[in-house]
């Protein structure tokens, strides 16, 4: 076989010709293409039993029609407006918390003077990024606990008499969540802008400094510029995520104690459908899910666009 | 440039305040190390923090002769090495296809990649098509789904395209195939993102629990981390009479830790090399202007 590059050769040849040129090149990629359609798009077509009375005695195909009643259903149940109250509220609060805390804490970060320093705060603040939520949703409640360090701590200071009952409560459930996930992925958070942040040019802070600017204004009018970009882009994911909650931590974290608090989308679809095998109406309360994500998705991408003017697709 | 009286002030609020924050979030790690050396009935009196009150290596050892945490721990092992290997290959030659221009086919090949990121068949159907597939409790089902990812391929996409064109094509003057090219050029210049691509799969592949929940109820083909979920889990149990304490075993409670901590350990031990690419693979992958 000859090896001219594949470009220089004419286009005139018939396409079963270069079909056969390109044949290394064609065989790296069909077994992408097969996992692609047996593993992300035939689940695809699988949605459409949210439409369907499906139970386990049928195929996908063969189950019969039913139209929206599972999408009328759920909107009737009050069990899914709890679930959608605790979805959107503990996701509210991670939002509000964690999205500013990982820009301000990588300003804060980069304004650290020594390497060693800095790069010693950066290693202890990604490393519970890496550790799954059974560990740490495990060391939670061990936290938490009776005799873990927090009821300790607090004793110790003579702020409470008895331990708190903190997995207990459905008050505190909301809490737990997001405080644990802003611990968990606050350093991590930082990653991207402190990378975005090494691209701005040093010169602009001599020439802010010589004209007297403190480090508030420079922050303001130098840094945050400087990652505006980076910052809408972690919002439109994020927003986009807002009811993608974490089944994860929800799992780990929940009991039947809590149960009225931290039950969300995710682990309410898990339930019902994987547990219960109510396949259709889970279903159908993920295509929900999903329609209202897209048009999150869309709505601050439209924001975004508004205050930058630049798109970040 | 001399540093003003402000910007000294703030340097130091700032050390504090860095010190503050690395004491947050190291503190309640070494806690749990030291509770799970500590003697379980005397931890449960409370009161422990840095350091182990009465030193014992009960739990590990209770743990350690639990054959369960053996099989589970090869599971883990076992799906984490094929995992790897399997979807960094398949990433690499997805990846080197797809930059080559005149690849037939290769804008209908990206936008089939690009939907596969937007669009999902949700838990549910997805659950019921592997299931049709033979999938449940079923060891692939660890390793086939996750094969593909656009995500690493468009990592691995941004990398070789920043290989110089001219080596490959010198390579071929002298009469080099495509696969010697690929194998020989292309690979070897390309370590750094594979690295990247492998270490965070492996350590996807170490953590996740989700698929062997949704999928796996065979005990012998659990990972460790649903072992440990399931400890975590059922340990949790409510006693209803009172209907207020949250009552954990204490045995349990502290071969729980010991578990958590040996499970810990790969991830902490390949930590230091991760930090090599943390930058590089979010990156490499960040969409581009």
């Amino acid at each position: 076989m000859e090896n001219f590059p594949l470009e220089e050769q004419p286009m005139k040849k018939s396409l079963f010709k270069r079909l056969h040129d390109q044949i290394f090149y064609q065989s790296m990629i069909w077994p992408a293409v097969i996992l692609m359609i047996l593993f992300n798009f035939i689940p695809m077509y699988g949605l459409i039993i949210a439409f369907k009375d499906y139970t386990v005695l049928d195929t996908i195909g063969g189950a019969p029609w039913v139209g929206l009643s599972y999408f009328k259903e759920f909107f009737k149940d009050p069990l899914f407006w709890s679930v959608m109250k605790n979805t959107v509220g503990i996701a509210f609060w991670k939002l509000l918390i964690g999205f500013p805390g990982a820009i301000i804490l990588a300003i804060l970060i980069n304004e650290v003077a020594n390497a060693h320093f800095k790069k010693f705060v950066q290693t202890i603040s990604y490393l519970p990024h890496f550790l799954s939520w059974v560990i740490l949703g495990g060391m939670v409640i061990t936290w938490l606990s009776d005799s873990g360090f927090i009821n300790s701590l607090l004793m110790d200071l003579n702020l409470i008499s008895k331990p708190i009952e903190f997995m207990a409560d459905t008050h505190k459930y909301w809490g737990i969540a997001v405080l644990s996930d802003f611990w968990k992925e606050v350093g991590w958070g930082t990653i991207l802008y402190l990378a975005s942040m090494t691209a701005i040019d040093p010169s602009l802070y001599e020439a802010a400094k010589m004209d007297g600017a403190t480090k508030f204004q420079q922050v303001i009018h130098i840094t945050i510029p400087g990652i505006r970009q980076m910052i809408s882009l972690n919002l439109i994911l994020s927003i986009g995520g807002l009811l993608g909650s974490n089944l994860d931590q929800t799992l780990v974290l929940q009991n039947s104690l809590n149960y009225s608090s931290s039950e969300v989308l995710n682990s309410y679809v898990y339930k019902m459908g994987i547990k219960q095998g109510n396949f259709s109406y889970a279903t159908a309360v993920g295509i929900f899910v999903s329609i209202i994500s897209l048009l999150l998705v869309l709505l601050s991408r439209w924001g975004t666009r508004k205050i930058s003017d630049k798109s970040v697709f | 440039m001399r540093k003003t009286k402000e910007e000294k002030v703030f340097n130091i609020i700032n050390l504090v305040f860095m010190v503050f924050f690395t004491v947050i979030i190291a503190f309640p790690l070494i806690n749990i190390v030291a509770l799970s050396f500590n003697d379980p009935m005397d931890a449960l009196k409370g009161g422990i923090f840095l350091w182990p009150r009465k030193f014992t290596f009960e739990s590990y050892r209770t743990v350690l002769e639990n054959h369960a945490i053996y099989l589970a721990f090869a599971v883990s092992i076992g799906k984490t090495i094929v995992g790897v290997l399997l979807h960094t290959f398949i990433t690499a030659i997805t990846a080197y296809a797809l930059t080559r221009e005149d690849l037939i086919g290769r804008k209908f090949f990206e936008v089939m990649g690009i939907l596969t990121m937007f669009v999902s068949g949700g838990m549910i159907p997805t659950f019921l098509v592997y299931k049709s597939y033979g999938l449940l409790n079923n060891f692939w089902v660890y390793i086939l789904p996750v094969l593909f990812s656009f995500y690493d391929v468009i990592i691995m996409m941004n990398f070789f395209r920043g290989i110089p064109r001219s080596l490959e094509e010198s390579a071929e003057i002298d009469g080099a195939t495509p696969f010697v090219i690929f194998a020989k050029i292309i690979i070897p210049l390309s370590l750094p993102v594979i690295a990247t691509i492998a270490l965070y799969h492996g350590v996807y592949q170490w953590n996740d629990y989700m698929t062997a929940n949704i999928y796996v109820n065979n005990e012998k083909l659990f990972p460790l981390q649903q072992l440990l979920f399931k400890i975590v889990s059922e340990n949790l149990s409510p006693t209803v009479a009172t209907g207020t304490a949250v009552v954990r075993d204490t045995t349990s409670q502290s071969m729980q830790l010991a578990t958590m901590v040996i499970t810990t350990i790969p991830v902490v031990a390949v930590y230091p090399f991760l930090q090599k690419y943390f930058v590089s693979g979010l990156t490499l992958g960040a969409v581009k202007e």
